[in-house]
């Protein structure tokens, strides 16, 4: 396929490794310890898996995999909220297809689909917004989640919506945002990152220029990178060189995407509909203030929020799951109590078994079994 | 339905234009005058054999006949479900014939007779039928195999969603052929005949629901010719099964629990159409999973790999097979992938369905 294949090109990936081998190898501490970079993205995540980045690496290299993935931060209350609108009699609840499975408190979308509920699963808020205009006798609910990347299209169909007068049409909003969660992430006292991934298609709508204070304040260097596989190990290679050279600031590998000012029009349209919230609930993380956001009191016909009473009852994450932990990068997947055995990706415990992009799920369906047994005998030995 | 419901004593054959009714009612699941209109004027019309004559209750076989194609009978049956019942390559009924054709020759049997039970939902349009029904007495036809007897049944609307079938099919193992999942030996060559993931993409492009258009056409195709030269080239052939729903993962992971072997494929070396990647890329799917209807696995004896490999080559559901990958000692039950980019997998069975990714 023109403009992928060129991004996954093996001898190109050799060429890089070496590169990355050998600053490694200038790097000081990792003669005491590994060298622990983030990859804030559930894309990144996703990539590295799929194209067994990771077994590649040198092993002074430890990749965290970070928050970014919207479906696994999501908390059980919010998807007992969700449950309960697709139970309300007349309505159509649509979501983007993973989000199916994510367990709430008592049941997936999934389950309530095969309860009877009329869920249906969707590529676009736009095909929501159809789906109201074809069904003018029931109320349409779409379900917002997602970073950045997704709050301008949830955006501009509310704007749509708003033009065409389409009166049954609700958007339950559950968009966070970025920069406060890696902030969070940051002033966590158990953490110690060497480094930053920055995600990539966020970049594309917010800019580099939000990222600013994990150089200047929290003095770590974080490249926003592409998705394709030498995407990712070049920008590793960024990040060590940074290290390397002593430098921490804010690169762009990823500008055949990201223009440094970011997207305009999606920053318009985010800013018109979209407001702060003060505080919003992540799995895992718990509450981050200023980390959601909500729509904005003239666009208050199509909140789902304000339009249908929704329980909003705050659900604890289950006593035994790690996923924050995991979240944080303080353990690996395979270091938690219930990985693999109360928690799979047939029964999800934990939000981040449930989509490919979740670090366990991917550790569980792409990794090696044989190096995570060995890992976890060696953890369960030293505890 | 028995045999002699498909056909009742003294019903005229090939009599169509019988049912001019545009929709199918209750009345033709009812046992009066309208299912058996029905029956003679769709089913038994399109479904015409010599094994169909006796019109007794059950169709009947001479055991000898049976003997002289091998040893040991086959037995299979498989429902199909498909929404869309139409889509580009293919439709329900060509799909109820080759599934269950392939079933039974991935087995190492000559496929003979199948049964056709069908499930219709009041509403379904008559053309439809006739159509569908038409597309199945084609393909047993391609496939050599005669639909010796069946049932019809009409539900409620909304009991079913407009037409289920049922084909069960008999068919004759040659004699000395013993292919099994469980056959897999280190060192054996991995391939498959044919590019992957066609079917799959094909029908989730025809739900109309992903608003991406695609020219991919569905791999839906009887197998059992391409096989029987196979069998009849390579006889060490250790293994066949066509790789339908779970994909080339799910066979691979059955492979490798079955036969406690290590499975290794190249991800370079797997024939998926750029289109199939494309589609895969838009929306987070991952083509090894996608269901295919005429494409296979086969394990063969590393020294028949390039045999096989010609073989299959030579036939028209074959040109593009390929060896995909290897059965070797390294980590019983599990599959590993060598990507394209060089790193390496685990190709794990699916859980649950394939759910699109959000971004």
């Amino acid at each position: 396929m023109k403009y992928v294949d060129e991004f996954r090109d093996p001898t190109k990936a050799k060429f890089l490794l070496k590169e990355i081998q050998a600053l490694v190898k200038s790097i000081e501490v990792t003669k005491t310890r590994p060298l622990y970079i983030m990859e804030v993205c559930g894309g990144h995540t996703h990539a590295i898996f799929r194209y067994g980045v990771e077994t590649m690496l040198p092993d002074e290299i430890e990749l965290v995999h970070g928050p970014g993935c919207p479906v696994c931060v999501l908390p059980m209350g919010r998807v007992d909220d969700c449950v309960a609108l697709a139970e309300t009699p007349g309505v159509i609840f649509t979501t983007f297809g993973d989000a199916m499975r994510v367990p709430g408190s008592k049941k997936s979308l999934l389950q309530a689909r095969a309860e009877g509920c009329d869920v249906r699963m969707v590529y676009s808020p736009l095909d929501s917004l159809a789906l109201a205009k074809e069904n003018p006798d029931k109320q349409v609910v779409f379900f917002a989640l997602g970073f950045e990347t997704t709050m301008p299209s949830t955006a501009l169909t509310i704007l749509q919506a708003e033009r065409e007068g389409v009166e049954n049409f609700t958007v339950f909003c559950n968009h966070i945002t970025i920069i406060p969660t890696i902030k969070a992430i940051l002033d966590s006292p158990e953490l110690s990152l060497d480094g930053f991934l920055g995600p990539g298609h966020v970049s594309m709508v917010i800019g580099d220029s939000s990222y600013d204070f994990i150089a200047d304040h929290y003095n770590r260097p974080l490249v926003i990178t592409g998705f394709e596989p030498l995407d990712v190990l070049q920008g590793i290679w960024m990040v060590l060189k940074q290290i390397a050279e002593g430098r921490s600031e804010i690169e762009n590998q990823y500008n055949r995407v990201v223009p440094s000012g970011g997207n305009p029009a999606a920053l318009e349209a985010i800013a018109k509909v979209y407001e702060l919230r003060e505080f919003f609930e992540w799995r895992g993380l718990g509450s981050i203030d200023h980390s959601g956001i909500r729509i904005r009191e003239p666009y208050a016909k199509f909140d789902a929020e304000q339009q249908f009473s929704v329980p909003a009852l705050k659900i604890a994450d289950p006593k035994s799951c790690q996923c924050g932990e995991v979240l944080k990068g303080v353990i690996k997947p395979w270091d938690c109590k219930v990985f693999g055995t109360e928690c799979t990706p047939e029964t999800p415990l934990g939000a981040l078994m449930v989509s490919s992009e979740g670090a366990c799920a991917a550790y569980y369906q792409f990794g090696d079994l044989e190096k995570i047994h060995d890992a976890k005998q060696k953890h369960e030995e030293t505890v | 339905m028995s045999q002699a419901e498909l056909m009742p004593k003294g019903g005229a054959r090939k009599r169509s234009g019988m049912v001019e009714v545009p929709a199918i009612t209750l009345a033709h699941g009812g046992g009066g005058k309208a299912m058996h209109d029905l029956i003679n004027d769709v089913f038994v019309g399109a479904f015409d054999n010599d094994a169909l004559a006796p019109l007794e209750d059950q169709a009947r076989f001479s055991l000898a006949d049976l003997a002289a194609e091998g040893d040991r009978l086959a037995f299979t049956t498989d429902s199909f479900v498909v929404n869309p019942l139409e889509f580009p390559g293919g439709d329900i009924g060509t799909l109820a014939v080759c599934g269950t054709v392939n079933d039974l020759a991935v087995g190492g049997a000559k496929p003979l007779y199948l049964t056709c039970s069908v499930i219709i939902e009041e509403g379904l349009q008559l053309s439809t039928l006739r159509r569908l029904i038409g597309s199945m007495a084609d393909t047993a036809k391609q496939a050599g195999v005669k639909i010796v007897t069946g049932d019809t049944k009409v539900v409620e609307r909304g009991a079913c969603d407009k037409l289920f079938i049922n084909t069960a099919g008999i068919g004759v193992i040659r004699t000395g052929c013993d292919l099994g999942a469980d056959k897999a030996q280190p060192g054996d060559a991995i391939l498959v005949n044919g590019v992957l993931g066609d079917h799959g993409a094909t029908i989730l492009t025809a739900r109309g629901d992903m608003a991406v258009k695609t020219p991919i056409e569905s791999d839906c195709a009887p197998l059992n010719d391409i096989i029987d030269s196979l069998l009849t080239a390579i006889p060490r052939t250790r293994f066949l099964r066509d790789a339908t729903r779970g994909g080339l993962a799910t066979v691979l992971n059955e492979i490798a629990q079955a036969s406690q072997v290590g499975v290794e494929i190249e991800e370079d070396k797997t024939p998926i159409r750029t289109e199939v990647k494309g589609f895969c890329e838009i929306l987070g799917l991952d083509p090894l999973y996608l269901a295919n209807e005429g494409t296979m696995v086969c394990v063969v004896p590393a020294e028949d790999a390039a045999d096989a490999l010609a073989c299959m080559r030579q036939h028209p559901l074959g040109k593009e097979a390929s060896i995909v990958g290897r059965i070797t000692d390294h980590r019983p039950g599990r599959v590993v992938m060598e990507t394209v980019f060089g790193g390496r997998r685990i190709v794990d069975m699916l859980v649950g369905e394939q759910l699109p990714r959000i971004c």
